[in-house]
């Protein structure tokens, strides 16, 4: 952030104008990485400083502010008796847009926890019913256990939403998962739970890095 | 996070201003810093606590497509990671840009943190890295912050 930089004083910065977690710019777009890979670059050729460059240009608008997002799964279609089914059933028809999702990048991030989608899923909506539910794996502590699970999960849903037709902005696809899929529901009650739990490692994941704070601010305006 | 950095401001912990000038672009040996808590898929994910100060090393060799990102914080874009690690951690473009001549070579090593521990308790693992920056003939160092 510019303010962070500005405050710091590095000898050599470069403010770009993407959103957070998205410094050089657009993904998939290698020209567009490469304008800002050497602008940066450039100012070690800076004769004095500290030097804090704007960078001129901003990502794609489709980038930046969505065009509509439809997701053509219809996670409606079959009524499922309880938010864990409903889950499992998401990501089942999920699963053809993930496959070619790794496809297409030759690859998936949800790779954390070792566990299957169906796994992590059933993990934390086991925990959410049981939460004396000990780690699936003996050498992690609860809280982390559940945080790579959940990253999994979320990195599953959106790799695949993203594999769909059409462009979608990152803000776009984030209110998706949160307010219409029974993951981001699952994860307000995982928080619920986690939250009330005598695990301190389980506390701390449910308080700071399970719901970003803007959908905690969402909800709790009732929005 | 922006009050912690004004209060080490206030404390004057940012009036050494340190300037280098150093070869000319073409011939410089770059390496990249990210605290976007990137590391490949069979290294440890990264942790609370005072496991926060962790760096994991990432090998220039490494193919861009087997890291994967344990960062605490969940207040940030993913998707762009998902889709592309370039967007920010651009060892492709990097490699480019070595093989156009723009610059002299990419660094063997890289480094990766995840940035959510007290800033200066990193102090200590920076020493260590800078000494292993210089083991490795660097003399750029491209930080990419998320």
């Amino acid at each position: 952030m510019r303010e962070h930089t500005a405050a710091i004083h590095p000898p050599r910065a470069l403010w770009v104008p993407f959103i957070l977690g998205r410094p050089f710019g657009v993904p998939g777009d290698a020209a567009f990485q490469h304008r800002v890979l050497l602008a940066v670059l450039k100012l070690l050729e800076a004769a004095s400083g500290p030097v804090l460059e704007n960078f001129a240009e901003d990502a794609p608008q489709s980038e930046q502010s969505g065009e509509g997002f439809a997701c053509p799964v219809n996670f409606g279609r079959v009524a499922a008796s309880n938010d864990a089914e409903a889950l499992q059933q998401e990501i089942a028809d999920l699963a053809s847009w993930h496959r070619l999702a790794a496809q297409k990048r030759g690859r998936s991030t949800a790779a954390l926890s070792g566990l299957t989608p169906v796994a992590a899923a059933r993990y934390v909506t086991d925990f959410i019913a049981n939460p004396g539910l000990p780690s699936y794996r003996s050498a992690l502590a609860r809280g982390l256990a559940l945080r790579l699970a959940c990253e999994d999960l979320k990195a599953y849903y959106l790799e695949s939403v993203n594999a769909q037709p059409g462009q979608r902005a990152a803000a776009d696809a984030q209110a998706w998962f949160w307010r219409e899929t029974a993951a981001g529901r699952t994860f307000l009650k995982l928080r619920e739970a986690g939250l009330a739990s005598d695990d301190v490692s389980v506390r701390g994941f449910a308080s700071n890095n399970l719901v970003p704070r803007a959908i905690l601010h969402a909800v709790a305006a009732g929005h | 996070m922006l009050d912690k950095v004004r209060a080490i401001e206030k404390e004057g912990g940012f009036e050494s201003r340190p300037w280098v000038n150093g070869p000319p672009l073409h011939r410089r040996r770059v390496a990249i810093i990210t605290t976007a808590g990137l590391h490949e898929r069979d290294d440890r994910p990264f942790a609370p606590g005072a496991a926060a100060t962790d760096y994991r090393v990432i090998p220039g060799a490494t193919d861009a497509g087997a890291l994967v990102m344990s960062h605490l914080s969940i207040n940030y874009d993913r998707t762009g990671f998902q889709q592309d690690v370039n967007v920010v951690f651009p060892i492709d473009r990097l490699r480019e840009l070595a093989a156009e001549g723009v610059i002299g070579s990419v660094a063997d090593y890289h480094y990766s943190f995840m940035g959510a521990a007290p800033i200066r308790e990193l102090e200590p693992r920076a020493r260590q890295l800078a000494g292993l920056l210089k083991q490795d003939k660097v003399d750029a160092v491209l930080l990419s912050p998320v």
